[in-house]
């Protein structure tokens, strides 16, 4: 078990130089990105003091060491747009991020167990087909398009919600909507199908058989085992969640982490997306790790191998 | 044995509507593509301002019918829906094409030798599903230059990670088994057993994460579209329009409504045609 923790964590840091690196190399993909970050009309001497200041003109991997090095004292430089630290700019921003995606979450939750279990419960019956053609909608749905057509219909045709911006409850429940459909509709295939693989098992048969309710057959003995996979696309939903803020935030206009990626890549302001990409790659791997070691918890199976 | 294959995949069709109503729609998007320029009613990149922001089924004097009204610069949006199906598919396809390539080697060649090779391929997979995906790929766009060529590339070059998983996956159990080791005993070489023995029998699974990733291609390709670091415009596009049609959201509803209806259909199609082929194919 301890071993296991421990080659999680050790992956996880590799991992997380991985993204170092990758982060690195977004600006470096033109070649020099001094072009990238000054502006067109720059004469030859500030180009070359720019390009000195910077290190541009050391070796790839000693410019690389000091990224890695500036990245481990959270310095990621300053921001070429406003004159702060780009990874307060993203800190700053991060709460916004979180909290829409947190309740995207809640919403696909809300709507996808119990549509899942249902359609497990009574399999290909009317009740199936419906949730499924549910889920298979929302898998469709890009998520800008449901975002436009929610503003369409609540802001447009009844004036019920705030398209824009982040000012209280009501500014989040369409942006949450429209993130969380898209994992609503994986997260309800799922549940299904786990809920049908853990309904075929003898022990819901002996539960059935001592005479327990439908209720306590379905939720206390199946839905508990048939959490685990669940719970691992929880996970990896959250990841794409945070991607799919990045979209989210830019239809409505939420101050996230997200929205600041897109801004600071229209401006070209290179330290800020490289801070915003870098935050929210971490972010996902701890929630990698998280749910692996929850999952050892939660399933004994996994503790033993 | 091809005959019977293929009234096999016809009577599983028929047996499935879902699967039989995506194929008919992919089939609509790829006809459509393909013959934009004799089905669409008007030229997609023809502006008139005088006919701007028309309504669905708006008649011109003419007689000329605009079925789901003008855009903002008095184009027909049919039109432009219907050229808007190339971009989608020739950058999916393209894109999934370099994936697959990439994926299935990498998984080919990871699984059957395994070593340092599957050590390092497996890390970089992790480091790339450690990833808010779309922003790298956005990232990565406006670094390089929002064209085409571009898209694709870096479409193609950051898909592998779901084939070469599954193939790896496959291929580890498959090398254990007898007819590898037969074609090892009778010397046959490595590079013949990894695409003649191996490489068929991982196929099926290949077909079916084609197809599922090629709806997360189109869906990628629009969103970058949609950002505006996707095909520029006056090239129409079905993301580019929505973003088009975002800026009119409060007085013209059916600028923004209708791409994305090609859009969910085209994807649902895609889905549902997946969907189909894996219980086809794998089960």
């Amino acid at each position: 078990m301890k071993r296991y923790l421990l080659q999680r964590l050790i992956q996880s840091v590799f991992v997380l130089l991985g993204l170092t690196l990758i982060v690195f190399i977004i600006l470096h993909l033109t070649g020099d990105p001094t072009h990238l970050l000054l502006p067109m009309e720059a004469t030859k001497e500030e180009i070359a003091s720019f390009r000195h200041q910077m290190g541009f003109d050391r070796p790839l991997y000693i410019q690389y060491l000091n990224f890695l090095k500036g990245v481990v004292r959270g310095d990621f430089g300053q921001s070429l747009r406003h004159a702060q630290p780009a990874l307060y700019l993203v800190l700053e921003r991060l709460p916004a991020t979180v909290e829409l995606t947190v309740a995207a979450l809640v919403i696909a939750l809300v709507i996808a167990i119990p549509v899942g279990m249902m359609s497990a419960v009574r399999p290909n019956t009317g009740t199936d087909h419906v949730g499924m053609v549910i889920a298979l909608l929302g898998q469709s749905m890009p998520i800008y398009w449901s975002g436009l057509m929610l503003i369409l219909l609540m802001t447009v045709k009844l004036n019920l919600l705030p398209a824009y911006g982040r000012s209280g409850v009501l500014s989040l429940i369409m942006p949450a909507m429209s993130l969380g459909f898209y994992s609503m509709a994986r997260l309800a295939r799922v549940t299904r199908s786990s809920m049908i693989n853990v309904l075929g098992k003898e022990y819901i048969r002996t539960a059935k058989a001592k005479g327990l309710t439908d209720y306590r057959v379905i939720v206390r003995h199946a839905f508990k085992n048939a959490s685990l996979p669940i719970i691992t696309l929880v996970g990896m939903e959250l990841g794409t969640l945070l991607g799919g803020a990045v979209i989210t935030e830019t239809i409505f206009a939420w101050p996230g982490v997200g929205r600041l990626a897109i801004q600071a890549i229209y401006n070209r302001d290179f330290p800020v997306v490289q801070a915003a990409v870098f935050t929210l790659g971490v972010i996902f791997v701890s929630i990698n790790l998280v749910v692996d070691i929850l999952y050892t918890y939660l399933d004994p199976r996994v503790r033993y191998h | 044995m091809a005959v019977s294959t293929t009234r096999k995949l016809i009577y599983s069709l028929v047996g499935n509507k879902r699967g039989l109503m995506g194929c008919v729609v992919m089939l609509c998007v790829v006809v459509a593509a393909l013959s934009a320029a004799w089905i669409s009613p008007h030229d997609p990149l023809k502006q008139d301002l005088s006919l701007r922001l028309k309504p669905p089924g708006w008649q011109e004097e003419g007689g000329e019918v605009y079925w789901l009204g003008t855009d903002h610069l008095g184009r027909d949006i049919a039109s432009r829906i219907i050229y808007g199906s190339r971009v989608s598919l020739a950058i999916s396809v393209s894109a999934v094409f370099i994936a697959a390539f990439l994926g299935i080697t990498i998984g080919l060649v990871t699984g059957y030798y395994r070593g340092w090779v599957d050590s390092i391929f497996m890390r970089l997979a992790d480091v790339q599903l450690a990833f808010p995906f779309i922003l790298l790929i956005i990232a990565v766009v406006a670094v390089l230059g929002a064209n085409m060529r571009n898209i694709i590339v870096v479409l193609g070059i950051t898909g592998w990670v779901v084939y070469a998983r599954i193939v790896r996956s496959e291929v580890l159990s498959l090398r254990e088994r007898e007819f590898i080791t037969a074609a090892k005993a009778l010397g046959v070489s490595h590079f013949k057993i990894l695409f003649t023995h191996l490489l068929p029998n991982v196929a099926a699974s290949c077909i079916v994460i084609a197809t599922l990733e090629m709806a997360r291609m189109i869906l990628m390709e629009s969103a970058l579209s949609f950002l505006g670091l996707g095909i520029q415009p006056p090239t129409p596009s079905w993301g580019g329009m929505l973003a088009d049609g975002r800026a009119y959201l409060f007085v013209s509803w059916w600028f923004a409504t209708f791409p994305g209806v090609a859009l969910m259909i085209t994807i649902l199609g895609v889905n549902m045609m997946g969907d189909w082929l894996h219980d086809f194919l794998l089960i």
